[in-house]
């Protein structure tokens, strides 16, 4: 699309995010949270699979959860929260309502700043409250033509916290760049695994375009089902584009209704229904008290944040002078950032390790498609090899592919050097010896040096590492050559 | 003598001297069953098997235990059909759930079970405890064991008639908005309603879940006080469940009553009150004077806007509480359905009665987008007044004083078609739901042959002070009230 | 109060819309019914309108409770045999329904 259109109009992006947290039991019961571990329909109870008569109670963990994410994003934390009934029908929700929280939420007017790459924008947000999840049905054809569902509630009454935006988003990419800043945010908290594909997180957008210079209207169009944050994007984009096509046609057709991505056509498809809205006949949850934290409870919690990306990245260009880029490469998880600083204290050289983590190791990692903690290098192992670097035991070289046989094996250097032998020859005398050979044998060569072609040292030190297979220290070399040559 | 008529109390007294065994109290309730349930109904199941073995486990452990058995060792029990009784039929005297086996105990049941109490047999009910007369009741109405024609009163109606009918030694009932004390009322026993908060709720199929308690239906004050004391106490599996503790109730009643206050509202006794049972009342009334109680005029200024705010707040909930009846998990299915919404509505609407259906239309509409603040806002504020309103008399006097029920008990089919009347049958007890107060109904005398309850409601967690009053009162009329069934 | 020919303040379309949000089928001679029932129901709540209610603060509950909460511990959840065994219908480890269709 023209520059020009692009130009006469703005798009308004707000988000809403599911986020599962990663408890051990339920949110109002003590069945185990691990859903998928289990076979259908074993982690529940009462109280998950709706029984009359069971009552939920508080998982405290969840608050906590909800609570530090609320700090994460810089929102006020209210004295007073209440939960609510949210009512709807539905097979999946085995009590006819959810409970969620409506007007009290845990959390409130927090902001998150985007990185300068991403366009470093502060957006705002609105709430985070608590929800539960509700259970999985499949859908079933059977051979006769008869369609049915099949209900497993092991997900029923899963914790789920939700991350409201308000609309301040003004593009698709910036959109994806929210929600990968936020899944780093909670992955950081390690309250959940963030992870899109399995549904750990879920991401809803409302967007509307209007154009730039008249004020917005109240239609809003909600995108569901997108399972990844390319999904979000490319969805944002093409319902950006055709609420942009629309406008442009001068007749403003659009209502607002949900509309479903579809990952195959990449396209939405309206989801609108017969029925009229939904009313939600929201009420007090009478089964449960209300929360009034303390100010130690939530000093309490805050004592558990742990640093956070935006903190940390700050922290290691101060501290171990990386660049920007190096920096933000090393804090995008938890994790890494943890390798990273455990293989800096113990090589004593946080350069080196951030040299050799942003060249080397990340992009193996890539490569194979794993995370950190799967990885086979220790960050001592990776320290050990810097400092064997260091001390000349082997070669810059030598250790690419000591590196690539201890990203493969897990071995140490020192176990592959010692098996391999590939120990640099850095024994002074033992290299005169062999230097003194290679002069004797290239006459020519040492006639060239002696004639100017300095050049000619060149050919010198790799007759050398020739004789030591690769192995001589090639500082050593250059130093015991030009000894020699200056004594001829 | 028949066992059956004995109280909790003389039945410890003669199982705790060794002269009768839990096996032959049992079976003495249970042949009372067979001789005049035909005639009085109070049972949708009876557990014949069951009890049998839980009075042999009984004996048995009277056998170890000697004295220190718990209280409620070997006693037989009847159990509200809205209180989970894990593998046994649990059906809310609803075709929704007429099949339905619970497979989990109320923590009512587990205390119970903890003390070695037998279970007789569910009770007969209004639907989904939604009435005042067990004629919702999807299976049957139970009789007035006073008066075959009449009401046992609702929605305990099966669990009072049962005491009543000494088809039970003591029994369970839950009161939302006097579905505990208006039936014990009217077939002449002793109900109570504790404060809310006091007895777990866990187990309970919920009808409006901030109005909801447990109590017990006894044959007199001190078995009011006994099983009390067995059932009260918070549960982690309950939120709302209080940390009070819960006091040695049996002894605590016994505190003379010289210098208590008790109030008449001058908003009571007003038009709708039978005036033979406000005739009896203000009798009552002058015979705890005699005992040194001081009687003071009080107001409740907002009595008059109770049942409103009931009636708006307790449907909203049940709306909410009456959603998970899909025909999935448990319960009725409707057949044949085309689609699952089909499926959905039919089952409900085949599965429900028209009391409950009514119910959940009015509380759906009572939370509704646009009348939401109109009526259940609106009722929720109005709780605050009323709750103030005893707040401010309880600066004064120590209870309040009152008729249960406006009138004895009524013909069968006299209210059905009418439910406002129907619902005015809880006048005086649901402004105690409303403001979670303790409540308790004894009996204080008969009109044309049927009893009258009087009402003593109390300060929350001042249950102490009830059964004070009530054993005060009991012990000087001396009078032990007994229908001439059959 | 008792009069349940009075005025209909409440409508067919009305009860036909809180029956639909309850899931609730309810037959023509039902919905007559309780159009009358509940006109007479929500004229009596009018009651409460004459109350000014401005200045005071709703009640949920009736107990002064707050921040009852539970350790995320795991306890054991039902008996396999236990979960289905109320089923109308089921296929396998799973209760069966009929197709759940998108709204």
């Amino acid at each position: 699309m023209a520059t020009a259109v692009t130009e006469k109009y703005r798009t308004v992006i707000g988000l809403e995010f599911h986020v599962q947290l990663l408890t051990e039991s339920k949110m109002f019961c003590a069945c185990s949270a691990q859903y998928a571990a289990n076979p259908p329909n074993t982690v529940v109870c009462p109280v998950c699979l709706g029984l009359p008569g069971a009552l939920p109670v508080i998982n405290e963990k969840v608050i906590e959860c909800i609570v530090m994410t609320g700090m994460a994003l810089n929102s006020q934390i209210p004295e007073f929260a209440k939960f609510d009934r949210k009512n709807y029908p539905y097979p999946d929700l085995p009590k006819g309502y959810q409970i969620s929280q409506f007007d009290l939420p845990f959390c409130i007017e927090g902001h998150l700043t985007l990185d300068e790459e991403d366009g470093g924008r502060t957006i705002g947000i609105t709430r985070v409250h608590q929800e539960e999840d509700t259970a999985k049905s499949t859908h079933v054809t059977a051979a006769s033509g008869e369609r049915y569902s099949l209900v497993d509630f092991n997900r029923s009454g899963v914790p789920l916290m939700e991350v409201v935006t308000e609309p301040d988003i003004a593009s698709p990419e910036e959109a994806a760049a929210f929600g990968r800043k936020l899944r780093q945010i909670v992955r950081y908290l390690g309250i959940s695994t963030g992870n899109m594909e399995d549904g750990a997180m879920r991401c809803d957008a409302n967007i509307s375009v209007w154009p730039a210079d008249a004020p917005l209207g109240d239609i809003k169009v909600e995108v569901k089902n997108m399972n990844s944050f390319r999904a979000v994007e490319r969805a944002l984009y093409f319902e950006q584009e055709r609420q942009t096509r629309i406008l442009e046609s001068g007749n403003d057709t659009r209502v607002t209704e949900t509309r479903g991505w579809v990952e195959t056509s990449g396209e939405t498809v309206s989801q609108r229904t017969k029925e009229e809205a939904h009313d939600y006949r929201y009420f007090p949850e009478p089964d449960l008290p209300p929360l009034q934290l303390s100010r130690e409870w939530i000093e309490g919690v805050r004592e558990k944040l742990p640093e956070l990306p935006a903190a940390k990245k700050e922290r290691f260009m101060a501290e171990f002078d990386l660049s920007d880029y190096d920096a933000s490469l090393l804090t995008q998880s938890r994790d890494l950032a943890d390798y990273f600083e455990a293989a800096s204290a113990g090589a004593k050289n946080a350069k080196a390790v951030a040299n050799w983590m942003s060249r080397n190791l990340l992009q193996r990692l890539n490569e194979s498609g794993s995370e950190i903690g799967d990885c086979k290098i220790s960050p001592d192992a990776l320290a050990e090899m810097i400092l064997m670097i260091e001390s000349g035991a082997i070669s810059n070289r030598m250790a690419q592919e000591v590196f690539d046989q201890m990203f493969d094996t897990g071995k140490s250097a020192k176990v592959i050097v010692k098996e391999q032998g590939l120990a640099q020859i850095s024994d002074e005398d033992e290299l005169a010896g062999i230097v003194a050979t290679v002069i004797a044998e290239n006459p020519a060569a040492v006639q060239d040096f002696n004639q100017g072609k300095k050049r000619a040292i060149g050919f010198l030190v790799g007759q050398v590492m020739k004789a030591t297979r690769g192995k001589a220290n090639p500082g050593i070399v250059n130093q015991k050559l030009q000894e020699a040559l200056r004594q001829d | 003598m028949n066992l059956s008529t004995l109280t909790v109390h003389e039945a410890q007294d003669l199982l705790g001297r060794g002269e009768t065994t839990s096996v032959e109290l049992t079976e003495a309730v249970l042949a009372r069953i067979e001789a005049v349930d035909e005639t009085v109904k109070a049972y949708v199941t009876v557990t014949v098997e069951q009890a049998r073995a839980q009075a042999q486990a009984a004996d048995a452990r009277r056998a170890q235990d000697g004295a220190d058995a718990p209280p409620l060792l070997g006693i037989p029990a009847a159990i509200k059909d809205v209180i989970n009784t894990k593998g046994v039929r649990t059906t809310c005297s609803s075709r929704m759930l007429e099949n339905y086996i619970p497979p989990y105990d109320a923590t009512v049941m587990q205390k119970l079970n903890a003390q070695g109490s037998v279970l007789v047999g569910k009770t007969n009910m209004d639907e989904f405890a939604m009435g005042s007369s067990t004629e919702h009741s999807a299976f049957f109405t139970t009789r007035n064991p006073w008066d075959t024609d009449r009401v046992p009163g609702g929605s305990s109606g099966g669990s009072a008639a049962a005491v009543a009918a000494d088809e039970a030694v003591f029994s369970l009932g839950s009161d939302t908005g006097g579905s505990i004390r208006q039936p014990a009322a009217l077939c002449g026993v002793v109900g109570m309603k504790p404060t809310y908060g006091r007895v777990s709720r866990y187990g309970l199929v919920a009808f409006a879940s901030s109005l909801d308690q447990i109590g017990p239906f006894t044959k007199d004050v001190t078995d009011c006080a006994i099983v009390l004391e067995a059932i009260c106490g918070q549960d982690p599996k309950d939120a709302t469940s209080a940390p009070e503790v819960v006091p040695a109730w049996r002894e605590a009643m016994k505190q003379d009553v010289r210098g208590l206050r008790i109030g008449v509202p001058r908003e009571y006794f007003g038009e709708g009150t039978d005036p033979a049972v406000e005739e009896s009342v203000r009798e009552a009334i002058d015979q705890m004077m005699a005992l040194g109680v001081e009687v003071e005029d009080v107001s409740l200024p907002h009595t008059d806007h109770a049942l409103a705010t009931y009636y708006i707040i307790a449907p909203a909930e049940a709306s909410a509480n009456l959603a998970r009846y899909d025909g999935i998990r448990y319960g009725h299915a409707a057949q044949d359905a085309e689609s699952m919404w089909e499926a959905y509505s039919r089952t409900r609407g085949e599965g429900f009665g028209s009391e409950v259906k009514r119910r959940i239309l009015v509380g759906t509409h009572a939370l509704s987008s646009g009348y939401y603040d109109a009526y259940y806002l609106k009722a929720q504020k109005v709780r605050t007044l009323i709750a103030a309103d005893f707040q401010q008399a309880f600066e004064w006097v120590d209870a309040i004083v009152s008729p249960t029920s406006a009138t004895v008990a009524f013909k069968i089919g006299e209210r059905i078609d009418d439910p406002i009347s129907m619902y005015l049958s809880d006048l005086y007890t649901l402004p105690g739901n409303v403001a979670g107060l303790p409540g308790i109904s004894l009996p204080c005398g008969l009109a044309d042959g049927l009893p009258i309850g009087l009402q003593f409601v109390g300060k929350p967690f001042e249950e102490s002070t009830l059964l004070r009053l009530a054993f005060a009162y009991e012990q000087a009329s001396g009078v032990r009230y007994t229908p001439a069934l059959a | 109060m008792t009069d349940s020919e009075g005025s209909d303040s409440i409508s067919r379309a009305d009860v036909q819309h809180v029956a639909n949000l309850a899931r609730l089928a309810l037959s023509a001679e039902e919905e007559e019914r309780f159009q009358h029932q509940l006109s007479a129901v929500f004229e009596h709540f009018q009651k409460l309108s004459a109350l000014d209610t401005e200045q005071i603060p709703p009640t949920a509950q009736v107990i002064p409770l707050k921040n009852v909460m539970r350790p995320d511990t795991v306890e054991p959840s039902l008996a396999e045999q236990d979960v289905l065994a109320n089923a109308p219908d089921r296929e396998g480890d799973q209760f069966r329904v009929r197709a759940i269709l998108d709204f």
